[in-house]
């Protein structure tokens, strides 16, 4: 499959996320959608990273592999993130019974 | 013991500090005793110089105490010059400082301690800064000494500083002053640049390698400073306005010293002079005009101090004059009889203003003579010397002088001793209103009228002795050959021919006899027409031209002053509309561009991403649409 493929659904959906970030108000699902900003990064760097090997693999053998190690990189960040964050929420929707994050703006006053 | 020299102007500054620093503490007597007594320590001190400096075949000593300035090539060492001039000048500053400190002891014996220890603390700065003066071995010593007297000038002056018109006194004393110093600081700059050096010996041993005219600037700009110290014109205008001060300060540094200080300068650097006839001139023709001139408005002064102060500007022109036609021992000479006579001619009319309480109108005076015998013949016997009368010290100096300037040019003599006439008139015009007649003053007034105490007569009694018969020191070759003592004693500093251009004898006592007699006139004339019947009115025509002082300082008011004032209103208005305009414009715009930006900050999440992304793609739009 040509590398294009890849290309054009990483930026879906990443724009996917983008777009529920701006638009959404519910903190669960804004941070789904960070998720899938993530993932649409990874699905990219994995793509590269397969493309590399490719094109590069017979000379070297190592061609590519970083790509795949940012991949884990960001997973585990993204898992740390997501306990993190699920703690955050959750300590919200005691204070506030709510997870809209506009109740948020309250931190102002 | 001339090693010691240091010790000379270091006492007196050890009296400015205790008397400076405690003065709220200390008594007045004590106040005194430490400001008199440091002076005449240091006197005792000048006399045992004098001793070793006096004998012939004395070497001229220089005593280098610490490098003061070391840059590069240029080295600029604290160091004190002990010869026949310097030796000469501790004498006259220690002696009749010691003696006018004395005086003031009783003379401002009326003022609160804190302000009494003040005053004699500013007086022992200015003893000192006055032998600085004369004592330093290069230019820059000179100037901090130069400087030092400016200032002590200006304090005062200013001493009853409650008194505004006393305040713009001092001011504008310091203010001359300043123009002046500008000149000299000038010539001493280019000195460093053609010689390398500020050392009299160095400058004085070079000064024949170089072009006339560079000599010729750097004296020009030396007597700049001279006549802003010692008020020539047309620096002159400070001095009768320096009155301001008590009267002890104008004996001291008005009349005795601190004028004489551009005299002392000349004559010290005499060597560059004698090779610039251009500004030889200039310095002759700036002294005869101003002697003239000050001459001629001292016949209409009313005020017994500023009668005074006009003869000081008036004698000051007759020394310059004395320089400009190269008799340099002359002018030294009627320096130092002029330190005798003016400084008893004003300390004989403090005794008198502190008899009148404070009065100083002459018109207001009148047969003083009945009430104050002392002051009244030591008075007389300083405007006989002032007046050129034989044998007082007045007509020796004076008439050295004359003489050498005839024998440059005919026309010097002439307005010289036509100044010299009026001098005796405008003297004894003075000495006839104050001592002779009946007294006009209050009824009050006369029952005051007392002879001064002790403290104040001994100073005028021993200045009435110097002022009568110091002109023996210099005895001109027409009486008798070879007796001009202080000519001869001066001639290792000042030169073999310091004296002028010789005359014959008999040219030189017609000349004398001239003078002599329209003095005489002067002084009888003076004598019949005020001794009965003092002008009282206001004067009219031109005697109106004069008792306005030729209208010089409205004219430097018109001149200077106004255009300054002007200039600085016109910047003070720039300053704080433009200029302030442009500094609190761009603060007020970066308020108001804060303020607007500060709505950025809603405190909405969505916002901030919105805004983030909309970053992102604009940097994404920017890089596609860039080439690289």
């Amino acid at each position: 499959m040509p590398i294009n493929y890849y290309i054009f659904l990483a930026v879906a959906l990443f724009c996917v996320g983008v777009a529920g970030v701006l638009t959404r108000r519910n903190a669960i699902i804004i941070f789904m959608c960070i998720e899938l900003m993530l993932n649409a990064v990874n699905l990219l760097l994995v793509a590269f990273s397969k493309m590399h090997h490719h094109a590069l693999g017979a000379s070297v053998p190592t061609a590519g592999i970083d790509g795949q190690l940012f991949v884990f990189f960001i997973m585990v960040v993204a898992a740390a993130e997501v306990s993190v964050g699920l703690a955050v929420i959750v300590m919200m929707y005691r204070n506030t019974h709510s997870i809209d994050v506009n109740f948020l703006n309250r931190l102002k006053h | 013991m001339t090693q010691l020299v240091w010790l000379v102007p270091v006492l007196p500054l050890v009296g400015f500090l205790i008397n400076g620093l405690f003065r709220k503490s200390l008594p007045k007597s004590l106040v005194g005793i430490i400001g008199s007594g440091t002076v005449l320590i240091s006197f005792i001190l000048s006399v045992v110089i004098f001793g070793d400096v006096r004998h012939e075949g004395f070497q001229p000593t220089v005593v280098d105490l610490w490098d003061f300035i070391s840059v590069d090539k240029l080295h600029i060492s604290l160091a004190f010059q002990v010869d026949q001039l310097s030796a000469l000048f501790l004498l006259i500053i220690t002696g009749v400082g010691f003696l006018i400190h004395l005086y003031s002891t009783s003379y401002m014996h009326e003022e609160e301690g804190p302000h009494y220890a003040r005053f004699f603390s500013y007086l022992n700065l200015f003893v000192f800064s006055m032998l600085v003066l004369v004592l330093g071995a290069n230019f820059l010593i000179l100037f901090i000494g130069w400087e030092g007297v400016g200032l002590c000038s200006y304090l005062l002056i200013g001493y009853w500083f409650k008194n505004l018109d006393y305040g713009y006194a001092a001011r504008k004393a310091f203010i001359m002053n300043r123009i002046g110093d500008v000149g000299f600081l000038i010539a001493i700059f280019m000195m460093i640049a053609k010689f390398g050096s500020v050392d009299f010996a160095e400058v004085f041993g070079k000064a024949g390698s170089v072009s006339t005219g560079v000599i010729t600037a750097i004296t020009l700009l030396l007597f700049v400073g001279a006549t802003g110290k010692s008020a020539q014109i047309p620096l002159y205008t400070w001095l009768p306005d320096a009155m301001a001060g008590p009267t002890p300060v104008s004996a001291l540094i008005h009349a005795a010293t601190m004028v004489t200080a551009g005299i002392y300068m000349i004559a010290r650097s005499h060597v560059l002079y004698d090779l610039a006839p251009v500004t030889m001139n200039v310095v002759a023709v700036i002294g005869a005009a101003t002697a003239f001139l000050a001459a001629t408005i001292a016949l209409k002064q009313n005020d017994i101090k500023k009668v005074l102060a006009y003869s000081t500007v008036s004698q000051l022109g007759y020394m310059f004059l004395g320089l400009g036609v190269g008799a340099y021992d002359g002018a030294v000479f009627h320096v130092m009889t002029h330190a005798f006579f003016k400084a008893l001619l004003f300390l004989g009319a403090g005794s008198v203003i502190h008899a009148m309480g404070g009065e100083q109108d002459m018109r207001k005076m009148g047969g003083l003579k009945k009430w104050m015998p002392a002051t009244h013949i030591t008075f007389l016997i300083a405007c006989l010397a002032i007046s050129g009368i034989p044998p007082f010290s007045g007509f020796f100096s004076k008439d050295e002088i004359l003489a050498a300037a005839y024998g440059k040019n005919p026309i010097y003599y002439v307005v010289g001793v036509f100044t010299a006439f009026l001098t005796a008139f405008y003297m004894f015009r003075l000495y006839a209103t104050t001592f002779l007649g009946g007294f006009r003053g209050t009824h009050e007034q006369e029952h005051h009228l007392h002879e001064s105490p002790a403290a104040i007569t001994i100073p005028l009694w021993v200045l009435a002795i110097l002022a009568a018969v110091a002109g023996f020191l210099g005895i001109p070759a027409v009486f008798a050959p070879n007796a001009h003592w202080l000519g001869a004693y001066l001639s290792p500093v000042l030169g073999e021919n310091a004296h002028g251009i010789e005359l014959e004898k008999g040219t030189e006592g017609m000349l004398m006899v001239v003078s002599v007699v329209l003095a005489v006139i002067g002084v009888v004339a003076a004598w019949a027409r005020f001794a009965k019947k003092p002008e009282l009115g206001e004067p009219t025509g031109f005697g109106k031209f004069l008792a306005n002082k030729w209208y010089v300082d409205e004219l430097y008011n018109a001149v200077v002053v106004r255009p300054l004032d002007l200039l600085a209103q016109f910047l003070t208005f720039f300053d704080k509309h433009i200029i302030d305009g442009i500094v609190n414009g761009v603060g007020r715009l970066v308020q108001y561009g804060s303020r607007q930006l500060r709505l950025l900050q809603s405190g909405l999440v969505g916002g901030y991403v919105l805004l983030m992304v909309i970053g992102i793609l604009v940097l994404f739009l920017v890089e596609l649409f860039t080439k690289h």
